[in-house]
């Protein structure tokens, strides 16, 4: 028995979410009595894989390869099903990001597991196993029984908190020749901006909708959500009218987002807008009309211009800084 | 080549979810069934890209698992322009016995390309598109916002955090799919329309497969405190609570 969580490093660095993962993996193992087992596929240092530990993680094993320079489903999946048998893994522990949604399901089949995704809650039960996972795109949460041996979990981005636990665990690194026939997929192409804090990272993102009335606009938000350390975002209009990159659409059918704060300038909060960021611990909205759907989802809300508003707030935040 | 789009049908996506007695399902009383939206996009992108005839897209088929009253939903992907259809007569409430279904069929019939929606609307499983490539041992490709024929072969974008890759991969493959990658769904003319009621939909009768989740039930989330109104004259009162009372700057 064991539980499994795939720490995925960026360039050999872990990040929050890694640390949140364990986290949850190590509340998961205690409650099963078990241990957790983090693994890592690309090479990472030993000082950044033992942060693994520090959140309660009892083996860590680093898997690297020349060949696994960029994401082959097949190929990782191939290599996180031959470590969960190898160590008797019974839960398998993703972040539903990315490369949890590309690797998760895969591994299910090879497993015959089933799996919860977007899981926001420690499992309900473990005897039916039962998780607590959010759907109907945050409008209700589900109780989901998993029936198979193994279970594949992928857990909602922020939705659990950092534990520290320190294990002291020495990282194992293991190199690995793959199957070349295995890797069939070639990047040819890579378009990265560097220095953006990641939307999906985050801890505070500033939004804009309609109400920003011009892409001309923009400038006091961005500065906003610059001094707060935090991303922009948009409604799906301004995306689809190309006022802003479609990266930046939070909305059922763009990005969900789970930060600590989430500042809606100017978005009226239809039913589809909210279901990408009604995770957010926080909610303050900005809006002329005062009847806006967004005012029942916000925590904090303020009636007024968004162009006359928002330099305030720079104004205060600044002020705040000093 | 041949491309295959899975659809799932689900509730519109301005529907206000209301839970059944015993909140084990939705109640689904007026409820407007549409397609899944990414699944809508993929569709809209098989169809732009079998317009253009140096792809060699010969045709774009639409498969479906469920029951007989998801017809209307798969006769809307026929009117918006999908050769022919494929319906599994199988309920989908699980994931991997929909994939299973799904990848028996694809065995049979056979396509280069095969899409799926990144999530569907209800369940949020992302899990469908995965587990067909798997069980079919080709190819998968996930977060795919664009999907090209470059001289024949496929090119996908494929979202990474902070930016794209672009990636060659060879047929038969599963591409699984964002926004992004058409822009704005297609809809159905008048003439897709009167088509559509004659285009065939191949009924398919479930084989042998087991479901390894179930949903135990479902409960609303918690109504949110009401919302603290700050003067727009001051707005600085608004960074005072929330340094100082959410204590989230």
């Amino acid at each position: 028995m064991s539980v499994l969580v795939f720490t995925e490093n960026w360039e050999g660095k872990f990040k929050k979410l890694s640390c949140e993962l364990v986290s949850y993996a190590s509340s998961v193992a205690e409650i099963m009595k078990t241990n957790v087992i983090a693994l890592s596929i690309g090479r990472a240092e030993d000082e950044e894989l033992k942060k693994l530990g520090h959140y309660g993680a009892h083996k860590i094993i680093n898997i690297t390869s020349n060949q696994l320079t960029v994401l082959d489903n097949q190929a990782y999946t191939k290599i996180i099903s031959e470590i969960a048998l190898q160590e008797g893994s019974d839960v398998i522990i993703f972040s539903n990001n990315i490369t949890g949604k590309a690797l998760a399901p895969r591994l299910s089949v090879r497993l015959r597991a089933g799996i919860g995704s977007g899981i926001t809650r420690l499992p309900l039960s473990l005897d039916p196993f039962t998780v607590y996972k959010r759907a109907y795109s945050g409008n209700a949460f589900a109780h989901v029984i998993i029936k198979s041996e193994i279970k594949i979990l992928t857990l909602a981005q922020n939705s659990f908190d950092l534990i520290e636990k320190p294990t002291g665990a020495v990282p194992e690194t293991v190199e690995i020749t793959v199957d070349a026939s295995l890797i069939k997929t070639t990047v040819i192409e890579t378009l990265k901006q560097t220095g953006k804090i990641v939307l999906t990272d985050a801890d505070v993102v500033v939004s804009g909708g309609r109400g920003m009335k011009s892409p001309d606009n923009w400038a006091p938000l961005v500065e906003l959500a610059s001094l707060l350390k935090g991303a922009t975002a948009c409604s799906r209009p301004v995306s689809d009218e190309g006022w802003r990159p479609h990266e930046e659409h939070t909305g059922q059918t763009g990005k969900i987002i789970a930060p600590n704060l989430y500042i809606a300038v100017g978005i009226s909060g239809a039913t589809q807008h909210l279901a990408g960021v009604s995770s957010s611990k926080y909610i303050v909205a900005i809006n002329t009309d005062k009847d806006a759907p967004i005012f029942e989802a916000a925590q904090y809300g303020i009636v007024g211009d968004a162009m006359k508003v928002l330099p305030k707030l720079v104004d205060s935040v600044k002020n705040l800084k000093k | 080549m041949k491309i295959l789009v899975c659809i799932s049908n689900v509730p519109d996506t301005t529907t206000k979810i209301k839970l059944a007695e015993g909140k084990a399902s939705i109640d689904s009383s007026g409820i407007q069934w549409v397609i899944n939206p990414w699944d809508e996009l993929s569709l809209t992108r098989a169809l732009e890209l079998k317009d253009d005839i140096a792809t060699g897209i010969k045709s774009v088929t639409v498969a479906h698992v469920g029951s007989a009253g998801s017809e209307p939903t798969i006769r809307k992907a026929l009117a918006i322009g999908a050769d022919d259809a494929i319906r599994i007569n199988s309920d989908p409430s699980d994931a991997y016995s929909v994939a299973a279904q799904i990848a028996e069929v694809i065995k049979k019939e056979g396509f280069d390309i095969v899409l799926c929606g990144i999530e569907s609307s209800d369940f949020n499983g992302s899990a469908v598109g995965g587990m067909i490539s798997e069980f079919l041992g080709i190819p998968s490709v996930s977060s795919v916002s664009e999907l090209s024929i470059v001289n024949g072969l496929p090119v996908v974008g494929r979202e990474i955090d902070g930016g794209r890759e672009s990636i060659k991969v060879p047929v038969p493959f599963v591409a699984i799919v964002q926004k992004g990658i058409a822009k704005e769904p297609r809809i159905a003319s008048m003439r897709g329309i009167m088509t559509a009621r004659t285009k065939p939909i191949r009924l398919y009768e479930p084989v042998a497969t087991e479901k390894l989740t179930e949903v135990a039930g479902l409960e609303k989330p918690l109504p949110r405190a009401a919302c603290k109104f700050v003067d727009a004259e001051n707005p600085s009162l608004l960074i005072e609570l929330l340094q100082n009372e959410a204590k989230v700057i």
